[in-house]
């Protein structure tokens, strides 16, 4: 359908020791599933990564932002150094000292992994960017891939006696204003103008959470004022447009990095999407979105416009009952599922025409997206406790309601508070979204052994194959690698060795996956990806 | 609109419902309890892994930064 991939941060934190340095635990989160990997790669050294093509500045609007106007969280682009220094500067001089300052500086923060995935410290949560993929199931599976590794470095780190036990969690926010992001990425035509994606995506933006939000106890910023919402995120945007992803968070995020040929694609950042364990929620959520960019490079997104978006998102995300109407700017007013609805008619239209939504010969996935997105829509109008089984806030909500009937339960009681928490947490026997999961009470879009694939391997259709294969096949001597480079450090050879893999869908197990059969050792297989010996006649 | 024509085949349904036989009272009751004992079941289940100090849990949560 599309290139497309997801980033999850994780919500960190350490019950028995409070006063943990939340960069310095993410570290040792980093390290504990290095530790793994090495184990598995027989003594494999890790891969870091490349930063040499990061552009965190770039505006898709057509300027740069100046670096000394940039806030400090902009720049991703330089290799975190988790130095004393560091530390103390963010966090304080008491933290650090708290923490040792021993172990800062030997930590890893980077790695990338043999599914093609990025590990690391993102400020002061743990991060998994996922590999590129081609759909949206496929990007269910290497998200929910993440979350094994999550769990994997939680539980290596719970067996070691000298750390205190840390929990992960697939959430977006503290309560008490702080949130963290889970976002998406999707390969775009240079061509498209960016003000055609504002206006055709900032409706949708606004609405799609009504079938993806993943549902949160409190209502603002600091949960001051008791209730539930829809959306984990919705009450931290304060912008239409912008480049920030940490301040002023804006519904659509300018940041041009593309990670690929740049005057070919474009990589849209979305930062709005809330982080998702049920499957069908994370399905829809890329799924849908994919089919509004086709929808925007044809033309033919609906021509609709809200009036204020931010207010609206919010209005939207405070309205479990689904009823409030929304003004645009052409002075209707409709609900959130009746824009979603418009959304819908105008994929459907276009996918026919295409010939894509065949149900027979098309791509494969977009008639069956276009079903579930009805079913979804149709269900979330009248027949709720058939949603509850897919939708991730509905699902959170009975939950939750099952407690407030049961125990008589206001919303600001902080047990309502635990449940929205440890909904996410990444343990199966902790976390709630696992043990509705376990009972059946959630709807699977891939099962368990196709997850426990993508943890250790790469999609086969795009570059993250080259990039997975490589890490794992030749761990010593691949030293870094990034969305859009290998490098090789290979022995005999004077200096680093540079692959840049620019196009997202070459690098393939079609194109590659020979070369990674005919080759044992680093040096021969850069020697015939180089040209540098002709290849062995077929056999 | 497509949101309207989706809602079709509910409407059939609700017509189809009116000229059914009405369901016997009990049966309906039966369903009702079933379900309600599945959300205790659910419930006690849950009371059983949720952490152990709610308030002190909830309020040490706190998350420094974020995109």
């Amino acid at each position: 359908m599309r290139v497309m991939g997801s980033e999850t941060e994780y919500g960190i934190h350490a019950p028995s020791a409070p006063g943990a340095n939340a960069t310095m635990m993410s570290a040792r989160v980093i390290q504990a599933y290095a530790q793994l990997t090495r184990q598995r790669a027989a003594g494999g050294a890790e891969t870091r990564w490349d930063y040499t093509d990061e552009e965190p500045l770039h505006d898709a609007r057509g300027w740069t932002l100046e670096r000394n106007q940039a806030d400090p969280s902009q720049l991703t682009d330089q290799p975190p150094v988790l130095d004393a220094e560091a530390v103390a500067l963010a966090y304080g001089r008491e933290e650090l000292e708290q923490d040792g300052e021993d172990e800062a500086g030997s930590l890893l923060m980077n790695m990338v992994l043999g599914n093609g995935a990025r590990l690391y410290v993102d400020h002061a949560h743990p991060e998994y960017s996922s590999p590129e993929v081609t759909n949206p199931v496929d990007a269910v599976a290497w998200d929910a891939a993440g979350d094994m590794v999550a769990l994997s470095a939680v539980r290596r780190m719970a067996a070691d006696p000298q750390l205190p036990p840390v929990n992960l969690y697939k959430n977006n926010t503290d309560n008490k204003s702080v949130s963290y992001g889970s976002h998406e990425n999707y390969l775009m035509p240079r061509a498209v103008p960016f003000g055609d994606i504002v206006r055709g995506l900032t409706p949708f933006f606004v609405t799609r959470q009504i079938m993806c939000g993943a549902g949160r106890v409190g209502l603002g910023q600091d949960s001051s004022r008791p209730g539930y919402q829809i959306s984990q995120r919705a009450d931290f945007f304060e912008a239409e447009v912008g480049l920030e992803t940490t301040i002023r968070r804006p519904i659509i995020n300018t940041r041009d990095e593309p990670h690929a040929t740049a005057d070919k694609y474009r990589r849209l950042h979305v930062i709005i999407g809330d982080a998702n364990l049920s499957q069908v929620a994370n399905y829809l959520k890329f799924g849908t979105t994919a089919m509004v960019l086709s929808l925007i490079e044809a033309g033919l997104a609906p021509r609709v416009e809200v009036h204020e978006p931010v207010a609206a998102l919010q209005a939207v995300s405070h309205d479990t009952s689904l009823s409030a109407t929304l003004r645009l700017l052409d002075g209707r007013r409709v609900t959130a599922l009746d824009l979603q609805w418009m959304y819908h008619e105008a994929a459907a239209k276009l996918a026919q025409d295409t010939g894509v939504g065949d149900a027979v010969d098309g791509d494969g996935h977009t008639h069956a997206l276009l079903e579930r997105w009805a079913a979804t829509l149709t269900d979330l109008d009248s027949d709720r406790t058939a949603a509850s089984s897919s939708v991730e806030w509905l699902a959170k909500l009975s939950l939750l309601e099952g407690y407030r009937q049961r125990d008589g339960l206001e919303w600001n009681d902080a047990r309502l508070g635990l449940v929205d928490l440890q909904w996410a947490d990444v343990r199966p026997e902790k976390g709630l979204y696992y043990r509705m999961l376990a009972r059946n009470r959630m709807e699977r879009i891939v099962d368990d052994e196709t997850i426990a694939r993508a943890v250790t391997e790469p999609p086969s259709d795009t570059r993250a194959y080259f990039r997975g294969r490589c890490v794992s096949s030749f761990s010593k001597d691949v030293v870094g690698a990034s969305w859009d480079s290998v490098i090789f450090d290979v022995p005999g050879r004077g200096r680093l060795q540079r692959v840049p893999t620019r196009e997202p869908l070459r690098g393939t197990e079609a194109l590659t996956g020979g070369l990674f059969a005919r080759h044992q050792d680093a040096g021969s297989f850069l020697a015939e990806l180089l040209g540098q010996t002709p290849p062995p006649p077929p056999a | 609109m497509a949101g309207q024509e989706q809602q079709q085949p509910q409407s059939r349904e609700d017509e189809f419902d009116d000229d059914a036989p009405a369901t016997p009272p009990a049966s309906g009751d039966a369903q009702a309890s079933a379900a309600t004992q599945g959300v205790d079941d659910l419930l006690d289940e849950i009371d059983g892994v949720l952490e152990s100090n709610a308030e002190e849990f909830v309020r040490a949560f706190v998350q420094k930064g974020g995109q």
